[in-house]
């Protein structure tokens, strides 16, 4: 998705090439270069921690045999599950966008609903089922199924985008149909592919809940282990820079393949015909409805049915009304500070193109390649150590950390709104005597509405379900969702755990219907 | 149309507004009198009902903070003199231990040390047991016979082990078997059975003691070490005619056979020092060791004169290992040994 919207904002920006001037120092570069530094800051301390500890302490923990397993273990899943998510995801799509298989429209939402239920409570739900489903085959299975509509998304969208021409060209030289999809179509998604891969990889990176419930050790699992029974801070910090640059490492990579692609969108864009599937039409379809059984229907009942059987209470019960209050209100005044901090680092960087401007954007993007337990642990020493303990375990630290965390989702839906708002108008807007308070008001706000409304929805989602790092940052005495959810969860409580699983998945739906909403009205502005 | 649009904008940025306003209200928790902030390590089983008593008796509010020991343990020397916590209630020593030997716990008073016998509180009397608990084997009934067991702890590293046993090496309760057993072997030896046992396990780690009993109830492996209450608050809860699983003890006396204690002390940095020694004090009166004994966390009340809770073998008839408090430390002795087996 990320960089399916950041290759529409850059070929808009190739039609609408803004004129050179000089860098000017407005008072959004000031605020977008705060909002950078805010977000730079608890990753600057985890550095300092590591480098503080020496070489001598790090190599210690670097390079110790389970270091090396859990590499293995890291990588080796997430190659695994990625491309298991892609081989999904562009299969659905490719169905979905370019057959007549049945029950299309249908067929897309379900498709698309794991996506807005965290893999924690998709996990959660197969390991109620199958409770010897573990280890790396566990991993696979059961993350792949969760994952895979990130790849979906971006790909059917890019189906619908591309020059159907060309694979028309290749079909009247006499490629068969297989070969077309493998070297035309595929080809010319690639970047819309990689996109949705890199979401998909570093989110696995990031993955805490499935694996520790799936007992899969990675990098992620044994930092929060680390945490819990007590290592140095140091060690914790070194570990974490390990997964960091495994993160950045793959965000550069995903950079590589999407700019080798072409610009693929032309000015005309024709509706391809779809293929006649004929008497294949319906094992199509069966095909579709096992993936919408795996990955939505399996885990979704199993939960259901622990809410209808849940077996004896084993701890004392939490306030479901209580939890479902705490998430909705982080979650609210997270999107709402993400939202306002990634508009003001991108009204910032609107003007001019120098580093000036520049810089603000590629720093509040960094987070991406944050796993939020690293985040969350560097921002809970910084609070602690540095900030005089005033903000340490707060809301207001909670809040502030899931907008860093989630900062970057909202930022490339702006951006990529903003671009559409012409220079000129605002200069209009301003020799009409308008104030720079007004033009924002007045004129850009409403344009940009729907990038803005994208931005909150998916903050929205994101922190309405976030686990790990809610687990380090949670006042004493407030449970979320997430939280009081894990707690029952970790003491096998899977009945008493069931109903908060749900309530994550029921509050899904509206932003997710917001999202889908968008992503259509989206499109159609795109023909 | 624009005006419209102008409108929607206005109500977006209200809903934002309104948003901040609301994350910045939950933010504020201020000490007043009669309330203090208990971090507890403990299983929320066993403290509820006690904050739910004391709550009542005193009109002292208890907000609670539920996490892992070591988690709590390592924030309150991050915290230190700001910690706003006023008790750390830990579920084994190393943890008390380790808060203590770092100055931040106060010491008690004679009237609550007085109630525990003395081997199982602080050595420097800045902390009070409030229960125990004892190592014992869990195993799968279909697949062993009784007289089949290890008698001690070292057999688990006997080749005949390999595939069957299961291990929860992060979960805190298995830090004073391990220091039992260095006590017992030395640290060479220590190592290289941990290193033997982690090769026999293989795949079957586990993240916490509960996931090892189900794990066991399910067949997946035969074989496990884990603390008495594991198994007898699930035996509680579905019925021991259910449980495909039984408990044995090692041999008496044996490195394996370790009694762990649970505590709690009132910190250095509470604001409100008599409050929080008040519910110190509630933990080991016979009221709350009554409820500990009574609340189905079926860990061992220490108190004299409270009697073990129904089920369980009484806690005069135990032979563990002479491992003592001090033996069992702060708990870094047994992280490096289980970071040295690649463990952790």
């Amino acid at each position: 998705m990320t960089s399916t919207i950041e290759r529409v904002e850059r070929n808009s920006q190739k039609e609408i090439r803004p004129l050179r001037r000089a860098p000017r120092r407005d008072a959004w570069t000031v605020g977008a270069w705060i909002v950078a530094i805010i977000v730079a800051a608890p990753l600057a301390f985890l550095g300092i921690e590591a480098f503080q500890a020496g070489w001598a302490s790090l190599s210690g923990v670097l390079f110790r045999g389970i270091t090396a397993t859990l590499m293995a273990n890291t990588i080796e899943m997430t190659v695994l599950v990625t491309a298991a998510a892609a081989f999904l995801g562009v299969g659905a799509a490719w169905i979905l966008e370019r057959t007549d298989v049945p029950a299309r429209r249908a067929l897309t939402v379900l498709l698309i609903v794991p996506a807005a239920i965290p893999d924690f409570i998709e996990t959660f739900g197969w390991v109620n089922a199958l409770p010897w489903l573990r280890g790396l085959f566990g991993a696979v299975v059961v993350l792949s199924l969760a994952v895979y509509p990130f790849v979906m998304l971006p790909a059917a969208a890019a189906l619908r985008r591309i020059d159907h021409r060309h694979e028309e060209v290749a079909r009247n030289l006499g490629a068969s149909r297989i070969s077309v999809v493998f070297r035309v179509t595929v080809p010319e998604i690639r970047g819309a592919i990689a996109g949705g891969c890199l979401l998909v990889a570093l989110q696995l990176l990031a993955e805490y809940g499935s694996f520790q419930m799936l007992g899969f050790r990675t990098f992620t699992t044994e930092i929060y282990s680390a945490f819990q029974v007590g290592f140095d801070t140091q060690s914790a910090c070194a570990l974490s820079i390990v997964l960091v640059i495994m993160s950045a490492l793959l965000v550069g990579g995903e950079a590589t393949v999407a700019r080798r692609e072409g610009s693929l969108v032309t000015s005309e864009v024709t509706t391809p015909a779809r293929m006649a599937l004929g008497r294949w039409r319906w094992p199509a379809l069966g095909i579709l409805a096992l993936l919408v059984t795996a990955a939505l229907c399996v885990p979704v009942g199993s939960i259901l049915s622990l809410l209808i059987d849940p077996g004896p209470a084993t701890l004392p019960g939490g306030s479901l009304f209580g939890a479902v209050g705490y998430s909705l209100i982080y979650a609210l005044a997270a999107a709402a500070l993400a939202t306002a901090g990634a508009l003001t680092v991108a009204l910032g960087s609107r003007r001019s193109r120098s580093w000036l401007t520049r810089t603000p954007v590629r720093v509040a993007l960094i987070p991406l390649a944050v796993p939020g337990l690293v985040g969350a642990l560097a921002l809970s020493y910084v609070a602690a150590r540095y900030a005089g303990g005033r903000w340490y375990q707060t809301s207001a630290l909670l809040v502030v950390a899931y907008a860093v965390m989630f900062l970057p989702l909202a930022l490339i839906g702006i951006r990529a709104s903003l671009v559409q708002v012409p220079e000129s108008l605002t200069e209009v807007a301003a020799s009409l005597g308008s104030s720079r308070i007004s033009q924002l008001v007045r004129v850009i706000l409403p344009l940009i509405l729907p990038g803005l409304a994208a931005g909150f929805a998916l903050v929205f989602l994101s922190t309405m379900t976030e686990l790990a790092a809610t687990l380090v940052l949670v006042p004493t005495g407030v449970q979320t969702l997430a939280t009081q959810f894990w707690t029952y969860q970790t003491n096998i409580a899977y009945g008493q755990a069931a109903p908060y699983a749900l309530a994550m998945i029921v509050l899904a739906g509206p932003p997710l219907l917001l999202l889908t909403k968008m992503g259509e009205s989206g499109g159609g502005s795109n023909r | 149309m624009a005006v419209n649009r102008t409108r929607r904008a206005r109500r977006f940025l209200g809903i934002l507004a309104a948003g901040s306003l609301l994350g910045a209200c939950g933010s504020s928790s201020t000490p007043s009198k009669d309330a203090i902030t208990v971090y507890s390590g403990q299983h929320p089983q066993t403290t509820a009902a006690l904050v739910a008593a004391f709550e009542k008796k005193t009109g002292i509010a208890v907000s609670v903070r539920n996490a892992d020991e070591a988690v709590l343990a390592n924030q309150i020397k991050v915290e230190a003199s700001r910690s706003p916590a006023d008790v750390f209630v830990a579920g084994n020593s190393p943890a008390l231990e380790s808060v203590a030997s770092a100055g931040l716990l106060t010491q008690l008073p004679g009237s609550i040390l007085s109630r525990v016998p003395a081997q199982y509180s602080s050595p420097s009397h800045s902390w009070v047991g409030v229960t125990a608990r004892v190592a014992v084997l869990a195993y799968s009934r279909s697949s062993l016979g009784p007289d089949e067991l290890p008698a001690s702890i070292l057999d688990l590293a006997l080749p005949q082990w390999r595939g069957k046993i299961g291990l929860a090496p992060s979960e805190s309760d298995f830090q004073p078997i391990v220091a039992s057993v260095e006590r017992a072997v030395g640290e060479k030896r220590c190592v290289a059975w941990l290193k033997a046992i982690k090769e026999n396990a293989g795949s079957h780690l586990y993240p916490s003691n509960e996931v090892l009993l189900s794990a066991l109830e399910r067949g997946e492996v035969e074989l496990g070490v884990l603390e008495q209450y594991y198994w007898y608050r699930r035996a509680a809860q579905e019925g021991s005619s259910a449980m495909n699983t039984s408990v044995a003890t090692f041999n008496d006396g044996d490195a394996g056979y370790v009694l762990a204690i649970s505590g709690a002390g009132v910190l250095a940095a509470s604001d409100n020092k008599s409050a929080a020694q008040r519910f110190v004090a509630f933990l080991v009166s016979r009221e709350g060791q009554a409820i500990i004994a009574s609340s189905g966390g079926f860990e061992y009340p220490l108190a004299d004169g409270v009697t073990t809770p129904a089920g369980e073998p009484p806690f005069d008839s135990l032979h563990p290992a002479p491992t003592s408090v001090a033996d069992l430390g702060d708990g870094a002795g047994s992280l490096r040994l289980l970071q040295e087996a690649q463990l952790l």
